[in-house]
């Protein structure tokens, strides 16, 4: 499905992964675009999560390869898989994603702050944010005194504050109700496009993948390619 | 749409000229799909003939649109009935959706390419109308959501259905 001309930013070669005699992925292929709000969609179960986890180098495919920006990860050391992961990518789920001990601001500032930025700067950037996503006022607050819609802005806001190359977002809104789920996608795919970075995002809400350029459905362990009108690989 | 009850509700406002009703129709209810003046102008002849509203304030000049329109009490009663009673919850059984589903099913035919194809699509429309909730007003997210639920329910019934294919076949297979 890619041409020659056009470079993926992240793409699975034909991977797989079992977990104890469950296989999740059976030759998964996917390529996503630099730039491109991709959502990954299809049952419980069908492997969307581990495909995600697979890119993202969170997770070693059985067999296969993951490629970013040129350069095969699925090989390389749990270290330097970490540093990518920190410096380059960016990560939002569904739940307890904040630290309870933290304030909103330190929390947004944490990957700055893993990534070297002296204190003062990485507050003063992950203050920023809450203007942005509307959360002014909020940066004192600790976890507990946040609701739902509003801890998933300040972890967006985490996900985001570095300028990563990729979004990975699993199920962003699915502890929200609609409307506030809503808001949180909105937002989450304008900051997004605002700087560039490439989203990857995995949903069962046609609602939510309403916001993605396109969108793959993963079906037992492998990847389609839906075009309305016909049906790509 | 009712275009008939609709206008009784916009003349329920206020008096209104044709030229006025169209625009607030178009603007509200057109969304691409405006209301020819040849229709206003038969749907007010038609409710005036019926007594649901009469030609008030004639002003000077030529046209039909020196006329202005305002609602009569049996007109507003029709309205206010109309306006309360509920939608008939339509279970849409027998729509082509499913039609073409069985259809394949029977006639051996790729169902499940079939509901992949009609996926893209569906997705394809929610796709544009979140854009219209993106770049438009209030009204016009509201439409939009509307259309979003309905193809939601039907991705559903979509997906539910692709985990059928194999037990339905079976079930409209000739014995």
């Amino acid at each position: 499905m890619n041409s020659s001309e056009t470079h993926p930013l992240i793409e699975a070669r034909d991977i797989t992964l079992s977990f104890g005699q469950t296989p999740a992925l059976r030759g998964a292929e996917l390529a996503v675009q630099r730039g491109e709000v991709l959502a990954i969609m299809g049952p419980s179960g069908s492997g969307k999560s581990t495909l995600l986890h697979c890119l993202a180098g969170i997770l070693t495919p059985d067999s296969g390869e993951v490629w970013f920006d040129g350069r095969r990860i699925d090989a390389l050391g749990e270290n330097a898989r970490s540093t990518l992961r920190r410096d380059r990518f960016g990560f939002v789920f569904q739940f307890g994603q904040l630290v309870p001990e933290l304030t909103a601001e330190e929390n947004v500032a944490l990957p700055l702050l893993l990534g070297g930025v002296r204190r003062a700067p990485a507050l003063e950037q992950a203050r920023a944010w809450f203007e942005r996503l509307g959360l002014d006022g909020l940066e004192q607050r600790r976890s507990g005194e946040l609701s739902g819609g509003q801890a998933q802005r300040v972890a967006l806001a985490r996900g985001l504050v570095a300028s990563p190359e990729v979004l990975f977002a699993d199920e962003p809104t699915g502890a929200l109700d609609s409307l506030t789920g809503e808001q949180v996608m909105s937002l989450l795919v304008a900051a997004a496009r605002e700087q560039g970075t490439t989203v990857i995002l995995v949903t069962h809400e046609p609602r939510v993948a309403a916001y993605a350029d396109r969108e793959v459905i993963v079906r037992d362990g492998t990847v389609k390619s839906l075009v309305a009108g016909r049906l790509a690989s | 749409m009712s275009v008939p009850l609709t206008l009784l509700g916009l003349l329920e406002r206020e008096p209104s000229h044709g030229y006025d009703l169209k625009r607030d129709y178009d603007a509200f209810f057109g969304k691409g799909k405006p209301l020819p003046f040849g229709q206003v102008y038969a749907t007010l002849g038609r409710l005036a003939r019926d007594g649901k509203v009469v030609v008030g304030d004639v002003e000077p000049g030529s046209g039909p649109d020196r006329k202005r329109y305002v609602i009569t009490d049996t007109g507003a009663t029709e309205f206010e009935s109309w306006l309360v009673e509920p939608v008939e919850a339509e279970p849409h059984l027998q729509t082509l959706l499913f039609t073409k589903v069985v259809l394949a099913l029977m006639l051996g035919r790729d169902a499940e390419a079939y509901l992949d194809t009609q996926r893209a699509a569906h997705l394809q429309r929610m796709r544009e109308l979140t854009a219209v909730k993106r770049d438009g007003g209030l009204v016009d997210a509201l439409l939009a959501d509307h259309g979003l639920f309905h193809l939601e329910s039907d991705l559903r019934w979509i997906d539910l259905t692709a985990a059928r294919l194999d037990a339905l076949a079976a079930e409209v297979a000739r014995p």
